[in-house]
């Protein structure tokens, strides 16, 4: 950022007045550093956590003052085996075989971060268009419902069935972000109350559809898809032994498209003009209830591949739990990666390596799942409040320091 | 507010320090003594492992059956345990591999959500033993687990259904009873077919009309979770406003709801399902009819003796019947059934044991 932009910015920020508009811009515009030392602070917060709920740590404090070493040592294992398991789980096994079963932990992350990248940019797109669109999760239902359809209905050759799959989701998606955004352009809905709603639509329709015997595996009742054929599926990218599929691939270069739309094309200036200022806009002659309803449907088309992913490289079949939490996981990826498409990869992939750490640490470092969510909570908690940050390294705030430089 | 933060830090700390102030134990234990004063279980070199699906260890339900089981197996045969809870369907194949990583010797599962993963992990470890609860591992649906290292744990719950279901219509004074289910699958709408068939065979053997409402021998009423309470509550107020007096909620927790709603409503009885009732939700104890009893914890611990025992896992097919106790009905609530009617039960369980009598409405 050059110097007159910060000065132009500045006073702006100032008016910090409980506007949640204004709010979420300062979420979306923290900066690096502060990103870092939450994320830090957090895993110091879990370390701490991570002690209280090992039993080894609790039996031996009950006895601190008499051999006090062996509630600190105890606490010090608790520690060192949680965030060796989380690293073996996320990073690479030290104790594999194989080269390929010491990296199969970073293609689980990967795996795991595809759909939250999806998700997280299409969710960042309409924070920067000063949209709070909650709808992902139906949105990544949609998506899902659709793929799953195409891949098990159809048959087709390998190619046409997987890009007509893909069409599936993106459609499927973009249905979903296109009632919100044309319900807030035509009558001025809000888009949280009513993509919260279609979460739920979304979520009952899926039920219905695997309660109906067309939709069932064959043989079975079961709500459960039939399997889908293998010409629709995301191939491999590193061989059957891994998870990891093309999925992944097709994430990046929709960061890529989505870094071009916004800081390149048009459309993306007008829609960071709306987000800036609606108002502003309109007089500039920017047509803003076509904007809102634009930017729904994009953000619904990259949530729509998120349940596309899910369904055509990772699960291969639609299921009742098949979006799990993503949606909802990738608002935080969005506000982690501050809108920003290469910010939204790297938070993607970090919450990618929490989720795969989850069965090691349960399993390994014999931890409740519980404690990755709090962890995932607490990096959440220290980024929505970026002076809590501040205040806790001594960091000087930015806007005094533009002031300053100004 | 300064001095009242101190302060309490202050307390926190005495007390966290008097907490702290006990012995530690002794370095070496005297060897006499401590084989006399504990006789510790000999622990045995093997691993016995869990994987949960959506619903957690926690669920009030087969989950946390399950587990029961697996704690129990625990303590009395002295193994290693691994459990590992699934937030989300994407975590199944991920929990099941860091399983097989931890070396375990059993894996277990829970629900049918995990047949695919459990199948496809198995075929990959065959030296691995596996068992699912609630499933048959059959996902090419020709009949025969698909892995030939998995052991499936399934439940004819309909017989102890069917039991329940001709106590109530006997017992039921309005002539209407109900049932509704969390979800429409064969887990759960196996417990609302017996408990309709066995009120048929009351009304066909007595030539009354006893009305089930609920379900209709393919479809019925259901909450479309197992989570919330509410929905159990509406649903079995609706059954109650259509006279409805005793009601059976398949839903897990969700039958908490419903009970709720029988409580206020007064002259309503619930049939408890998976456990005892009575010992589950003791609040409720005075409207408990009597429970389907789906014994998962004792298939479990079954499954891991076998596993320990010299002849090792057998992977022959669980089912729980009433014949070995793997289903069953709790003790029914004082008074609420007449002497015959008991005698005419324990006829009918031998009539289901002997398979003279088909417990489900297909039959």
């Amino acid at each position: 950022m050059s110097a007159a932009e910060n000065k132009t910015e500045a006073p702006e920020e100032q008016g910090f007045d409980g506007d949640p508009r204004s709010l979420l811009r300062s979420v979306v515009e923290s900066n690096g550093l502060v990103v870092f030392l939450a994320v830090l602070a957090a895993l110091v917060v879990g370390a701490v956590l991570v002690v209280f709920a090992d039993e080894s740590v609790q039996d031996a404090s009950s006895y601190f003052f008499s051999r006090p070493m062996d509630t600190l040592s105890a606490a010090w294992g608790a520690i060192t085996d949680a965030y060796v398991a989380m690293f073996q789980g996320s990073i690479y096994n030290l104790h594999a075989d194989s080269f390929s079963g010491s990296i199969k932990p970073l293609t689980n992350s990967l795996t795991f971060s595809a759909p939250l990248i999806f998700a997280g940019l299409g969710l960042g797109v309409g924070f920067r268009a000063g949209l709070f669109n909650i709808g992902a999760q139906g949105q990544v239902i949609l998506g899902a419902i659709m793929a799953g359809f195409v891949g098990f209905a159809f048959h087709l050759p390998f190619g046409v069935h997987l890009a007509l799959a893909v069409i599936g989701a993106i459609l499927g998606g973009a249905l979903w972000g296109f009632i919100p955004g044309l319900l807030k352009a035509t009558t001025g809905a809000h888009e949280v109350i009513v993509t919260i709603m279609l979460n739920y639509v979304g979520l009952y329709l899926l039920a219905w559809l695997l309660s109906l015997e067309s939709w069932q595996a064959p043989g079975s009742d079961n709500p459960k898809s039939p399997r889908i054929d293998e010409t629709a599926e995301w191939p491999s990218l590193l061989g059957d032994s891994f998870g990891l599929h093309w999925g992944f691939v097709a994430a990046l270069l929709a960061a890529w498209g989505v870094w071009w739309l916004m800081e390149r094309s048009t459309w993306g200036f007008t829609f960071r003009a709306v987000g800036a200022n609606p108002s502003a806009a309109t007089i500039a002659g920017m047509n803003v209830k076509v904007t809102y309803v634009l930017v729904m449907v994009i953000a619904g088309t990259l949530a729509g591949l998120a349940g596309g992913t899910q369904v055509l490289g990772t699960e291969k079949a639609l299921t009742t739990g098949i979006a799990g939490s993503i949606g909802f996981d990738a608002i935080t990826v969005a506000l982690l990666g501050r809108s920003r498409p290469l910010g939204i990869v790297a938070a993607g992939i970090l919450f990618g390596g929490l989720r795969a750490s989850g069965p090691t640490l349960q399993v390994q470092a014999g931890l409740p799942i519980d404690i990755v969510l709090v962890i995932q909570s607490v990096i959440v908690l220290f980024i929505a409040a970026p002076p809590l940050v501040r205040f806790l390294f001594r960091l000087p705030d930015p806007r005094l320091v533009k002031e300053v430089t100004a | 507010m300064k001095n009242t933060l101190r302060f309490s830090a202050i307390a926190a700390v005495s007390a966290l320090a008097l907490a702290a102030c006990s012995s530690a134990p002794e370095e070496e234990a005297d060897p006499t003594t401590s084989a006399t004063e504990t006789t510790p279980v000999e622990t045995i070199d093997y691993k016995a492992c869990m994987v949960s699906d959506e619903g957690g260890f926690d669920d009030g339900s087969f989950n946390q059956s399950g587990f029961e089981g697996l704690q129990q197996a625990a303590s009395d045969l002295g193994i290693d345990v691994a459990t590992a809870e699934s937030e989300g369907v994407d975590q199944y194949m991920p929990n099941i591999e860091a399983m097989v990583a931890a070396e375990c010797d059993l894996i277990i599962t829970v629900g049918f959500a995990l047949s695919s993963a459990t199948v496809e992990a198995a075929l990959a470890n065959p030296d691995v033993s596996f068992a699912i609860v609630d499933d048959w591992a059959d996902n090419d649906f020709d009949g025969t687990t698909d892995a030939p290292n998995i052991k499936p744990l399934t439940f004819q719950t309909d017989e102890a259904a069917y039991l329940a279901g001709y106590a109530a219509a006997s017992a039921s004074e309005s002539g209407t009873i109900a049932t509704f289910g969390g979800m429409n699958f064969p887990s759960v709408s196996i417990f609302m077919d017996g408990y309709l068939a066995g009120a048929n065979a009351y009304n066909e053997e007595t030539g009354s009309s006893v009305n089930v409402l609920g379900w209709d021998g393919a479809d019925g009423a259901f909450t479309g979770d197992f989570s919330d309470l509410s929905k159990g509550q509406t649903t079995a107020q609706g059954f109650i406003d259509q006279g409805a007096d005793i009601i059976l909620p398949v839903a897990g927790p969700v039958g908490g709801g419903a009970a709720a709603a029988a409580q206020a409503a007064g002259g309503t009885w619930i049939v408890g399902v998976d456990a005892d009732w009575t010992v589950t939700f003791p609040e409720y104890s005075d409207i408990i009819f009597t429970s389907i009893l789906k014994n998962i914890g004792n298939a479990v611990y079954d499954t891991i003796s076998e596993g320990v025992s010299d002849a090792g896992i057998s992977y022959e097919p669980y089912s729980g019947t009433l014949e070995n106790g793997g289903v069953g009905v709790a003790p029914f609530a004082d008074g609420a059934i007449s002497a015959d009617i008991e005698a005419k039960l324990q006829e009918l369980t031998d009539g289901i044991i002997a398979g003279e009598i088909t417990p489900n409405t297909a039959g």
